[in-house]
């Protein structure tokens, strides 16, 4: 599986860390309820199929990309840079 | 039919023409007492255990392949119980001691062989830890031996102790782990649970979970409804989607993890050897081949097929502990899926719905658990209340902190 950083081009997986779902970049308020936390930290769609995750270039730009791809075919269909759609970590 | 060793030689001496299937192949009924979706190793022993235990016979189990087709026919088949925390500790002991009565049990040889399990060690730190392992299993009731670099050069002669990277400091030894024949346990089980009256329905995938003010009526299928006063989904891989028919989203994402096995070779390796260091597990089938594996490809993946940096890894970490093997040819490499929790740890628990039970979230570790784990979702189901040996698994644990992290990695899904 390759990756193609919008900043770098065509990577080799190895490049890559893999942190999770993009659940992750929507982070509840401070003081959201516990049960809004549990969701954004532990409870996961897990779709068989298309799926957007947070992948970190570690090797390459050190930028957080959300990767749109098929869990099933390991096709990639998207790459973003997080920091300009405006997401954060 | 019952099995035996005078069976054996009555049917050779005439022609091997009494065998009979070991199971029946029934269409579904219109409704049972209880229904186990998925016919893998977790579910058949569910099953049989509800069956045997609990007297619960007017029982299908739901398969939409066919029986023992997805994980429990692609692992790397170790038994042990060598578990440090509380909570987990129980459970494992309970499924070894389980292991070990389980042939006689089910009249099916399932090749049971304790090997003996080695976890070597690389370090001070590391043998501390280990001793301390070692402790906690002697104290659930189970057995450890702490070895030193000549303790393990004795029994694992080949390996390659002076490597400068992770020198071999010792192991912890566990006598009582070993391997045993994946394919016979689904099978054992599935014969055992069909001799006690379970219907066995296979090609049979389930499209949706009937629910009628918070309580379970049955399950619609692809040959039809059926009406069940309890439900349990048992179908590692696919909990998610499963899960999701009753409304659920659960703490699991989904993840490849990759085995290898090699060419048949005259016996070389007589015990399960794991380096922890090197990510790298490996041991010897009776048939020859040398079965191993590694690390998660440690990214969600449905593909039942894993990527190539992690097989290179697997093989660069093998030829670090033992360079002999680097003449065998890998025949085959699969991937199963698996459902990896935050915290490492599996769930058996009721849900939300009334009369629906989860027994999900095995992350790599399912195979040894096969027969507690059914054991104890017989336990749930027929009783409504959680076995002693899993009030731990609840699904419940990460929203109140309760998390049982043997690795101690943290609580996210790619950590485990």
């Amino acid at each position: 599986m390759r990756l193609t950083c919008p900043l770098c081009g065509p990577r080799d997986r190895r490049e890559f860390y893999y942190y999770g779902a993009d659940d992750y970049l929507r982070r509840p308020d401070p003081q959201a309820p516990l049960q809004a936390w549990d969701e954004y930290l532990h409870n996961r769609d897990n779709p068989a199929g298309v799926t957007r995750d947070l992948w970190y270039h570690e090797s390459g730009c050190a930028q957080w990309l959300a990767v749109t791809r098929n869990t099933v075919t390991h096709d990639i269909m998207k790459v973003e840079l997080v920091a300009a759609k405006g997401g954060g970590k | 039919m019952r099995y035996s060793g005078l069976k054996v030689i009555t049917e050779g001496l005439f022609g091997n023409t009494g065998w009979r299937p070991a199971w029946r192949n029934p269409a579904p009924k219109a409704e049972y007492d209880a229904i186990i979706i998925g016919g893998g190793g977790h579910g058949l022993s569910t099953a049989y255990y509800l069956a045997k235990n609990h007297g619960l016979t007017n029982i299908a189990v739901l398969e939409k392949g066919y029986l023992g087709g997805g994980n429990v026919g692609r692992n790397t088949t170790i038994v042990r119980a060598n578990y440090f925390l509380p909570g987990n500790s129980e459970f494992y002991s309970h499924s070894l001691k389980l292991w070990e009565g389980l042939e006689a049990d089910l009249n099916y040889n399932v090749m049971h062989s304790q090997r003996g399990l080695i976890n070597l060690f690389h370090s001070d730190g590391q043998r501390d830890a280990f001793a301390r392992r070692g402790n906690a299993m002697i104290n659930q009731g189970d057995d450890a031996e702490l070895l030193d670099r000549d303790g393990v050069r004795k029994l694992l002669p080949y390996l390659d102790f002076e490597q400068t990277r992770f020198p071999i400091y010792g192991g912890l030894l566990h006598r009582r782990g070993g391997t045993a024949r994946h394919d016979a346990v689904a099978w054992g089980y599935a014969r055992a649970a069909d001799q006690r009256g379970v219907d066995l329905i296979q090609n049979c995938e389930v499209t949706g979970i009937d629910i009628e003010n918070g309580v379970v009526r049955g399950v619609q299928t692809t040959r039809g409804a059926i009406r069940a006063k309890k439900v349990g989904i048992v179908v590692a891989g696919r909990s998610s989607q499963v899960a999701a028919m009753a409304g659920l989203r659960l703490p699991i994402e989904s993840h490849i993890l990759q085995a290898f096995v090699t060419e048949g070779l005259k016996p070389v390796i007589d015990h399960v050897i794991s380096f922890g260091m090197g990510h790298f597990y490996i041991s010897q089938s009776d048939k020859g081949g040398l079965v191993f594996g590694g690390d998660l490809d440690f990214y969600a993946s449905y593909a039942a097929r894993g990527n190539l940096p992690m097989v290179e890894h697997v093989m660069e970490a093998g030829m670090t502990l033992m360079p002999m093997i680097g003449r065998a040819k890998v025949l085959r490499s699969w991937g199963g899926i698996m459902d990896m929790t935050p915290d490492g740890s599996p769930v058996i628990d009721r849900t939300h719905v009334e009369g629906l039970y989860l027994d999900c979230g095995w992350n790599y570790g399912g195979f040894k658990a096969v027969p507690a784990s059914g054991f104890c979702m017989a336990h749930l189901m027929a009783t409504d209340q959680p076995h002693e040996v899993v009030r731990a698994f609840r699904l419940d644990r990460f929203a109140t902190g309760h998390l049982l992290d043997e690795e101690g990695t943290g609580s996210q899904h790619n950590l485990h």
